[in-house]
């Protein structure tokens, strides 16, 4: 027999525990060494997901419906995977704007609108309701049961008993102040628990340890594993029918529904928000916990079908309520300690639920609702009042136990018309009406104000019409005719058929109306609206919040100053004096200055402040306390979009930038090209010297050698002398050939040789050469062909300088032919508009390397330091010069070993020359 | 150097996964009477699935080099 003592002063010792776990965690927060700076500690903590809902309705449901409690665990463990970006993302803002709860967030995203913040917290206080009530529900109903132990009773209708011997009434109270002591001992400065967050992370790994011991219990304790009780289930019917789903479109339809329900309540339930954005310690535990929340999730609900179907078993004739399963199979198998753990977890998934969500509330009820109202009431005279500090606790104290009544009441009022997940799934429908204006504000930035309160008051409408009403119609505080025959007794407006749209259950179908009108809304409005300048600055920071540092930026939408000697007073009335100095001191600190005396006036102080006083009253207040003290300079939207432009010019500068220095490398590595060419012809010159010297030294050396033989030897013979004196004058005139040519290419190179230009008849040119070479042909005995075009139109040139051109070249083919078996053929045709001259020889042939030298200045075939050098390496430098300037080309094609084809060609008269000629 | 990005995506790539089997018709492929090891068809289903998202979100996170 459990006494009722014993289940109280187990509840308090328990309930004693978890406060000296928050104490111990305050502690050691404020030594610096946080205590749940751990990603582990942060997925548990996010496990306040599981409320009693789970610990004692997921059976409930299970054994009514089967498969259709998995949704709501299915939900989360998918959004999981996308809180990497959306998640973050609102971390990250929130961080950045010091948001102390949901309200806060979209109040501060459609430029800190009071009342978006106002509307948003009346839709979660009166969604959450239901919620409250389910839980106070559950404790109050297994702490009956488990009072008759080892008698099931089922608890009577609480409507039914005298409000004073209702238990749910002492539970809510308890919870109140136990709430109130655990969630408002200080008033924090950036809204955040981390005592709470341990405690409530101890509490998640108290209701998962319970719940399995429950299912470890029923289904090897009492059956004997899986497969005894799954296939006991064979021989029962109903049972059967709970291992499948209705294969009807509007199954699959609800549990898609439910599903897409529960990954909205995963993001926006009040207490989820606290836990995940608000006391978020560091944004990288969100990583862990993205898996290890969901397989927090997978472990609760292993057991679930088990002892579902255990109880059916076991209870086959109806007559216990399937939510209360989890805690009368042990009682009914005479497990007394079980039974009593059983009720501490459902008690720790009931507090743990309750304190975070209330104390999310609170704070929203305190900043987004009463302190705005209060602010204004001018007669309340709050604005001359020192220090508010403690009338912010006790707002939040107030409103802890007055939302803990709201739950009780409706729990009186409607709590027994459904079974727990049904409470709950209201409570869902109501929170997921803040999604479009969340996630259309983080990732749109044209969402408007007008477009968040549009939507947002459609949507719940649309909610209170459908779900809320009818819960009370069923109830008994409404008409039932409000359900049957609609409003009026109009049938379209049948809240749960409303427009007719039958075939769905009834929270996908007011979760479809709702959404419809609350996105629809929304979208529309805010397409229509010109947004305010506030709304665009805002909307800016938190869409783009990953591409600006945080902090700075914020106070570049509002401008204004105030010296420290009037921000400080206002903070210290709202945080307490010692609280706030350190505040200033830390933050003047940071800058590098002794005491905060000394910090500038200036708009980063005051977004400082503002943002210091946003954590403790949240954004559209302290917006408006800053603003009294605050000489605000007003920007113009220009402004804002000439600092949103900046962003981008910035960008836009990097790019230049970037370009730039593209620029700059491309003309470096020219310049470095240019140089190498520079050192390439200061080689060349160099090469030019010694070659002109060398080739210089050469006759010379032989001249010299041959006058002195003359000189110091009288006695040589005449014909000896006349053969020396040959020699001295051949080369002799070697010397000044090559003096000539060397003068000769400086000229022309220069621009400022001689042309005698006229029109040449090539037939002469080349017969004249080939007379003047005759010689040369003849001493080699080399033959010489002539393929001359007959008839080819004259050309400008200069007539000496073409015959210079063609002695080069056929002297250079007697050069390179073999004596005797050597063939020199000179061809002559006009193609196109040029005339064409081939001097094809059939000699040693130029390398591929060589062609591209050989008409570089003293380059010839050959190493000319050691054979004996051939000629003086500057003719067909210079012929191509000459060629160049009368506008045609000169070239060579050969192949070694196979003879060469000097060719060059020259425009016809009147095309290329002339041009030439005005240009000179 | 784009790992810490290509997680984020593979995160969204198991959530889109996780949407199509959690979804008709593939679920309703498991909706019928039978059993596998002992347990009910359908439970199997959503548990093996359930568990395997898991362990590529963890897959996915865990490995990520920053």
């Amino acid at each position: 027999m459990l006494q009722g003592w014993v289940i109280a002063s187990v509840s308090f010792a328990y309930l004693g525990v978890l406060f000296a776990i928050a104490y111990y965690g305050d502690k050691r927060a404020d030594a610096g060494r946080s205590l749940i700076d751990n990603p582990t500690i942060y997925a548990l903590s996010l496990a306040v997901y599981c409320t009693t809902w789970t610990f004692y309705g997921s059976v409930g449901r299970a054994a009514s419906t089967g498969i259709g409690f998995l949704p709501i665990y299915l939900g989360p463990t998918l959004m999981a995977g996308l809180w990497w970006f959306v998640m973050l993302k609102i971390i990250r803002i929130s961080k950045a704007n010091r948001i102390t709860s949901i309200a806060d967030f979209v109040s501060s995203r459609y430029g800190k609108s009071q009342l978006l913040g106002g509307l948003v917290t009346v839709i979660a206080v009166i969604g959450i309701i239901p919620y409250i009530s389910l839980q106070l529900k559950a404790v109050s109903n297994s702490f009956t049961i488990l009072l008759h132990y080892p008698d099931i009773v089922m608890p009577a209708k609480a409507a039914a008993q005298p409000l004073l011997q209702d238990s749910a009434l002492y539970i809510a109270m308890i919870l109140a102040a136990f709430t109130i002591l655990f969630g408002t001992r200080h008033l924090d400065a950036t809204e955040r628990h981390e005592g709470m967050v341990a405690a409530i992370a101890f509490e998640s790994v108290v209701k998962l340890l319970a719940f399995l011991a429950v299912g470890i219990f029923v289904t090897y304790g009492i059956f004997s594993g899986f497969g005894d009780i799954f296939s006991r289930v064979e021989s029962v019917p109903k049972l059967k029918s709970l291992m499948t789903v209705a294969d009807t479109g509007a199954s699959y339809g609800s549990w898609w529904s439910l599903t897409f329900l529960s990954m909205l309540s995963i993001m926006f339930l009040p207490r989820q928000f606290q836990i995940a954005v608000v006391e978020n310690v560091n944004e990288r535990h969100l990583a862990r916990a993205t898996w290890l929340f969901p397989l927090y999730l997978l472990i609760i609900n292993i057991f679930v079908l088990p002892i579902a179907v255990g109880g059916l078993l076991h209870f086959p004739d109806g007559n216990v309520d399937a939510d209360t399963f989890v805690l009368t199979l042990p009682m009914v198998e005479r497990q007394e300690v079980l039974a009593l753990f059983v009720f501490i977890g459902g008690l720790s998934a009931a507090t743990g639920m309750v304190i975070v969500e209330t104390i999310a509330l609170s704070t929203m009820v305190c900043n987004d609702l009463v302190m705005p109202v209060l602010l204004r009431w001018k007669s309340l005279r709050l604005q001359e009042q020192q220090d508010l500090s403690g009338l912010l606790l006790s707002i939040r104290r107030w409103a802890i136990a007055l939302i803990l009544l709201l739950g009780y009441v409706y729990f009186r009022a409607a709590g027994e018309a459904y079974a727990l997940v049904g409470i709950g799934l209201i409570s869902f429908a109501a929170v997921a009406q803040f999604a479009p204006a969340i996630i259309g504000g983080i990732y749109w930035k044209n969402g408007t104000r007008q477009g968040a309160v549009a939507g947002l008051l459609a949507g719940f409408a649309v909610w209170v019409y459908t779900l809320l009403l009818p819960s009370f119609a069923k109830s008994g505080w409404l008409s039932l005719d409000f359900i049957k025959e609609g409003l009026f007794g109009m049938a379209l407006l049948r809240p749960q058929q409303l427009f007719g749209l039958t075939g769905l259950d009834e929270i996908s179908h007011s979760l479809f109306w709702s959404m419809l009108a609350n996105i629809g809304c929304y979208v529309v409005i805010s397409l229509r609206v010109q947004p305010s300048v506030a709304e665009t600055g805002q909307g800016t920071l938190f869409v783009d919040v990953f591409k600006r540092t945080a902090g700075t930026e914020g106070s570049r939408f509002w401008r204004g100053s105030a010296q420290v000697q009037e921000l400080l007073p206002l903070i210290s009335r709202f945080l307490g004096p010692e609280r706030a100095r350190a505040a200033f001191l830390a933050y003047a600190r940071r800058r590098g200055l002794a005491s905060a005396d000394a910090l500038e006036a200036n708009p980063d102080l005051v977004h400082f402040a503002e943002n210091l006083l946003a954590g403790a009253i949240g954004g559209a207040s302290a917006r408006v306390m800053v603003a009294s003290v605050v000489k605000e300079e007003p920007l113009g939207i220009d402004e804002v979009m000439n600092i949103l432009d900046e962003a981008s010019q910035v960008r836009a500068y990097s790019r230049q930038i970037e370009q730039k220095s593209h620029e700059l490398e491309k003309a470096t590595s020219e310049l470095r090209a240019a140089n190498e060419r520079l050192k390439e012809l200061d080689r060349m010159k160099d090469d030019f010297m010694s070659t002109v010297t060398h080739e210089l030294r050469t006759p010379l050396t032989s001249i010299r050698a041959f006058s002195e033989i003359l000189r110091d030897d009288p006695k040589i013979d005449l014909l000896e002398r006349k053969k020396f004196l040959a020699i001295i004058v051949r080369e002799a005139e070697r010397l000044t050939r090559l003096i000539n040519q060397v003068l000769d290419l400086a000229k022309i190179e220069s621009g400022n040789a001689e042309w005698h230009t006229a029109d040449i008849d090539l037939h002469e040119v080349i017969e004249e050469s080939a007379a003047a070479t005759s010689s040369l042909f003849s001493d080699k005995r080399i033959g010489l062909h002539m393929a001359l075009s007959g008839n080819v139109p004259t050309v400008r040139a200069d007539r000496d300088r073409l015959i210079q051109v063609m002695l080069n070249l056929l002297s250079n083919a007697v050069k390179f032919c073999e004596a005797e078996r050597g063939r020199v053929r000179v061809a002559l045709s006009v193609e196109g508009g040029e005339v064409r001259v081939d001097v094809e020889d059939n000699g040693t042939g130029i390398s591929e390397a060589d062609q591209r030298t050989i008409f570089e200045k003293f380059r010839q075939v050959g190493d000319t330091m050691t054979a004996k050098p051939q000629g003086t390496g500057l003719g067909l430098p210079i012929s191509r010069q000459i060629i160049e300037h009368f506008g045609g080309r000169l070239w060579v094609s050969s192949d070694l070993g196979k003879g060469a084809t000097f060719s060059f060609t020259l425009p016809l008269n009147g095309s290329g020359a002339e041009r030439r000629e005005e240009r000179t | 150097m784009n790992r810490p990005n290509l997680t984020g995506q593979r995160l969204v790539a198991v959530f889109l996964f996780g949407c199509v089997m959690f979804n008709y018709p593939l679920i309703a492929l498991f909706n019928k009477t039978g059993k596998v090891f002992e347990i009910p068809l359908l439970y199997f289903y959503i548990f093996t699935v359930w568990a395997m998202l898991i362990g590529l979100m963890a897959w996915a996170i865990e490995r990520r080099e920053d």
